[in-house]
Order: C-alpha cells, then sequence, then structure tokens
C-alpha cells in the first residue's frame, strides 16, 4: 500500500467518510481535521510505519501528509 | 430576583433503560439493571458485578469523529441532553446567552485516562493522545452539550463525586432564580466501569463482593456490604416559569428547593450521626415551604454501604423529626440501578418528577432483611402506589458533599 492509501484509508475511517472523498489536493480543513485531528492522524501512521513525523510542520493538504511520510521513511 | 424554575424535558441514560419512559418504567417494574461486569475482564478485581449500561450506541447520537473523541462518560451526558432538549422544544426559542449547561460528573473520562495511561506505559510518551486531555476533563460532557446547541451561557459543571448531578442541578436552580440565565441544561455523567476505578473503589471497601445479583445492591438490608458501582447520565431541561408557559413547554415538575452542605468531616465516611445531610434537607424543606403533614416521597441516596444508610436514616428523622419522618415514603432505586456515582443524583430527580406525575413510588428491591438501625418504610419489593405533595431526592458524595433536591408538580396556573 502506497502512502497516500495509507493516509485516505485512516481519514476514510476516522471521519466516517466514502474513500472517493479524498485526493492527494484535499485540504485538511475542508473535511474537517484540525490541528487536534491531524496530531492523532500522524501518530496513528507513525505507528502503523515505524517512523517519526515532524509534527511541528504545517500540513494543510493529503500531499503535504504523504509527502512529509514518504521523506521520514526514507530519514 | 426569585423566580421559578420548572423542569421542561428530561433525559436518562441507565442501566435499566435509555429513555426517560424506559428507565421508569423498569424502576416502577423493580427491573434489576446490575449484571456481570463486561467493559472488561474482571479476573483480577474483587467485584464482577456492575450496572452497565446495554446496547448503548454514540453513533445514533454522533458523528464517528465526536464520538470517538468523547469519553463514554460525555458520551452518555450527551445522549441525555438531547433526549431532554428535543422533549423541551427550547431550541431556537432562547438567547443564547441566556442558555447554559451545568452538567457535571463525579470523576470524567476514566475509560480514557486508563487506555492512555496504559500506552503511556506500554508505547512511551510519544503516543499519548492529543485528545487525552480534553476527553478527561470533567467539565467536558458540559462543553460538547453547549456546542451541540450553541448555549453560550455559563457552563459551570459541579465536581462533587456522588453529589454532582444533584449540585448541578441545585445551582442551575438558583442561577435561573436569580436571574443569571433562562433556560439551564443540568445534570450529570458517569461512565466509571474500568478495571483501575473498580479496583479504587474496592480497595476503599466501598463496593460489594456478591457474584449473584439480587444479592448485590441491597440498600437499608442488614446484609447490604457495599455499593454496585454503574454508569449512565440524568439530565433535565430547567426553565424560568413564565417563559416556559408563555412559549407553551410542557412542564413536568417545579424544582422548589435546593439544600447543600459539607460534612467537613472525613474524606470518605460520612458524618456519623447524619447531621451535615439533615442540614441539607431542612435547607431544601424550607426553600419548599414544606409543612408537617405533607405526603413526601423520598429518593434516598440509599447507595448500601454499611455507613451511609444508617447515617441517611438518622438524617431523615433529624430533619422532619421522628413522628413526620416514619410516615416518608422512601426508596433507593440504586437497588435497582447500581449507583451511577455523579449522574446518580441528576436520574433520580427524573425519578421524583415521575413518582409526582404518576402517583407512585417506585420500590427498593431485594430488601428481604431489613437493617434495624434502618427502621423506616422504604417500600421494599415492590412500587407502591401513593399522591405526594412533594418528592425530594438526596445525594451525598466523597469528600463530604450533601445536596438535596426538592420538587413539586407543575404549577396549576
Amino acid at each position: 500500500m502506497d502512502a497516500f492509501q495509507l493516509v485516505s484509508r485512516a481519514l476514510a475511517s476516522r471521519l466516517g467518510i466514502d474513500l472517493s472523498e479524498i485526493s492527494l489536493d484535499t485540504e485538511l480543513m475542508e473535511l474537517g481535521v484540525d490541528s487536534l485531528d491531524s496530531a492523532e492522524l500522524l501518530m496513528e501512521l507513525e505507528e502503523k510505519l515505524g517512523i517519526e513525523i515532524e509534527a511541528s510542520k504545517q500540513m494543510k493538504t493529503v500531499r503535504d501528509v504523504v509527502n512529509e511520510i514518504d521523506r521520514a521513511a526514507k530519514a | 430576583m426569585n423566580r421559578r424554575v420548572v423542569i421542561t424535558g428530561m433525559g436518562a441514560v441507565t442501566p435499566v433503560g435509555i429513555g426517560v419512559e424506559v428507565f421508569w418504567n423498569s424502576l416502577k417494574e423493580g427491573k434489576c439493571g446490575v449484571d456481570k461486569i463486561e467493559r472488561f475482564d474482571p479476573v483480577n478485581v474483587k467485584s464482577s458485578l456492575s450496572g452497565e449500561v446495554k446496547d448503548f450506541d454514540p453513533l445514533k447520537y454522533q458523528e464517528v469523529k465526536e464520538a470517538s473523541h468523547t469519553d463514554r462518560c460525555g458520551q452518555f451526558a450527551l445522549a441525555a441532553a438531547i433526549e431532554a432538549v428535543e422533549q423541551s422544544g427550547v431550541v431556537g426559542t432562547v438567547d443564547p446567552f441566556r442558555a447554559a449547561v451545568y452538567v457535571g460528573t463525579g470523576i470524567g473520562g476514566f475509560e480514557t485516562t486508563e487506555s492512555n495511561c496504559r500506552k503511556l506505559v506500554e508505547k512511551g510518551a510519544r503516543r499519548i493522545s492529543p485528545f487525552f486531555i480534553p476527553m478527561i476533563i470533567a467539565n467536558m460532557p458540559a462543553g460538547s452539550i453547549a456546542i451541540k446547541y450553541g448555549f453560550q451561557g455559563q457552563a459551570t459543571p459541579a465536581v462533587t463525586a456522588c453529589a454532582s448531578g444533584s449540585n448541578a442541578i441545585g445551582e442551575a436552580v438558583r442561577a435561573i432564580r436569580h436571574g443569571y440565565a433562562d433556560v439551564i441544561v443540568a445534570g450529570g455523567g458517569e461512565a466509571p466501569i474500568t478495571e483501575a476505578s473498580v479496583a479504587g473503589f474496592n480497595a476503599m471497601k466501598a463496593l460489594c463482593a456478591a457474584e449473584d445479583p439480587k444479592l448485590a445492591s441491597l440498600p437499608f438490608d442488614k446484609r447490604r456490604g457495599g455499593f454496585v458501582i454503574a454508569e449512565g447520565a440524568g439530565i433535565l431541561v430547567l426553565e424560568e416559569l413564565e417563559r416556559a408557559v408563555k412559549r407553551g413547554a410542557k412542564i413536568y415538575g417545579e424544582i422548589v428547593g435546593y439544600g447543600a452542605t459539607c460534612d467537613a468531616y472525613h474524606m470518605t465516611a460520612p458524618r456519623p450521626d447524619g447531621a451535615g445531610a439533615a442540614q441539607a434537607v431542612v435547607e431544601a424543606l424550607q426553600e419548599a415551604n414544606y409543612r408537617p403533614g405533607e405526603r413526601v416521597y423520598v429518593n434516598a441516596h440509599g447507595t448500601g454501604t454499611a455507613l451511609n444508610d444508617i447515617a441517611e436514616t438518622k438524617a431523615l428523622k433529624i430533619a422532619f423529626g421522628e413522628d413526620e419522618a416514619r410516615k416518608l415514603t422512601i426508596s433507593s432505586t440504586k437497588s435497582e440501578t447500581g449507583h451511577m456515582l455523579g449522574a446518580a443524583g441528576a436520574v433520580e430527580a427524573i425519578a421524583c418528577a415521575l413518582a409526582l406525575r404518576d402517583n407512585i413510588a417506585p420500590p427498593t428491591i431485594n430488601l428481604l432483611e431489613p437493617d434495624p438501625e434502618c427502621d423506616l418504610d422504604y417500600v421494599p419489593l415492590t412500587a407502591r402506589e401513593g399522591e405526594f405533595d412533594l418528592a425530594i431526592s438526596n445525594s451525598f458524595g466523597f469528600g463530604g458533599h450533601n445536596a438535596c433536591l426538592a420538587i413539586r408538580r407543575p404549577p396549576q396556573l
């Protein structure tokens, strides 16, 4: 599973929405994901992937999260 | 300013049913809500019984995301608030800054506290949820209800252990009476059936160790050995009388008195002479303009601990006088529900309003062997018909908190 699939699935189950509502350019705010929600999402992904994500980074879109995961996975 | 305060909505989530009428029918039938603990595996604790809310689906009341970020305690409070507020029809009739939320809890997010402490030990500090703090703080049930309805008046939850629900309602009554708000959603919620919580109450020797549900919650019975821990929520919509009448709201009762004191005696034990509790009852009766000879239903605190039931019996004798105390119709509905801690007083206030409405006192079930030191009329085993002029609900909490609410039928206008 690639990073986008992971992120979109985590978001969909968390928010109770359909996967089709999430694209790379979807803004987190649009989905009703606030700063606490995104901190919780990143924590779940960190645990699942065994990586460490820089929590202070501003993440506006799903793409930002995916890029951060890819970067952390390479680190 | 001394305005009158009436009940225009009620909501209940209890071990004997979800929804006020389901709950009330169960009480009248003497249904036992005590059963084997299923919230966690009780293999390592001394108590195997509790009063759990069965078949509760938080997604009936909240979206997936909100529900996952609300402790079970707040989920119950919100569910009961939705029932009460929808029944009241108050939404859209009130200035948001004149509508408030006074919903207390004894402890707060016990399940969330425990799950995050486990994470801390097992996985380290990095795995503590960003929702840990907002989910455990004891004021969050009130905050969540305020968010749900946009009620922007003061939201101040009472945190007085097992008196929380009653103190929240009493303080709300005073706030409306004295003009600080016109509508208040008031009551309590609690979800304390976790391993650490049960172990903690066990360590205090506060819980009964019975394995048979019919021998567990035994208020005023000489076989009693502690309370049965339970969960739930009770919520009232309280409203200033004139505005309630003007908008044609259905009125379920009037809160006519409130008394509150502190024993200032011991962390957990009540004053053995019942003097602190008695004073709370006296204050509530005075506000209610109680006159000797009136027919009174008492929903007792009646936990089924050795100390409470004797001290409460003494308190009632002090407050009413020995002769009038013998005429009281008293029951402990904790015999049916178990002890919902901070939710108990609010749920029991609902039972009082309905006892007045239906002219019936719910029973103290399981009461087969009365304690000679508890020698009043506790309506053993089955409900009893009877017309009452006044109902009072007692709640006493660890820390010495005593609260008493007095309720009358809706005013005849």
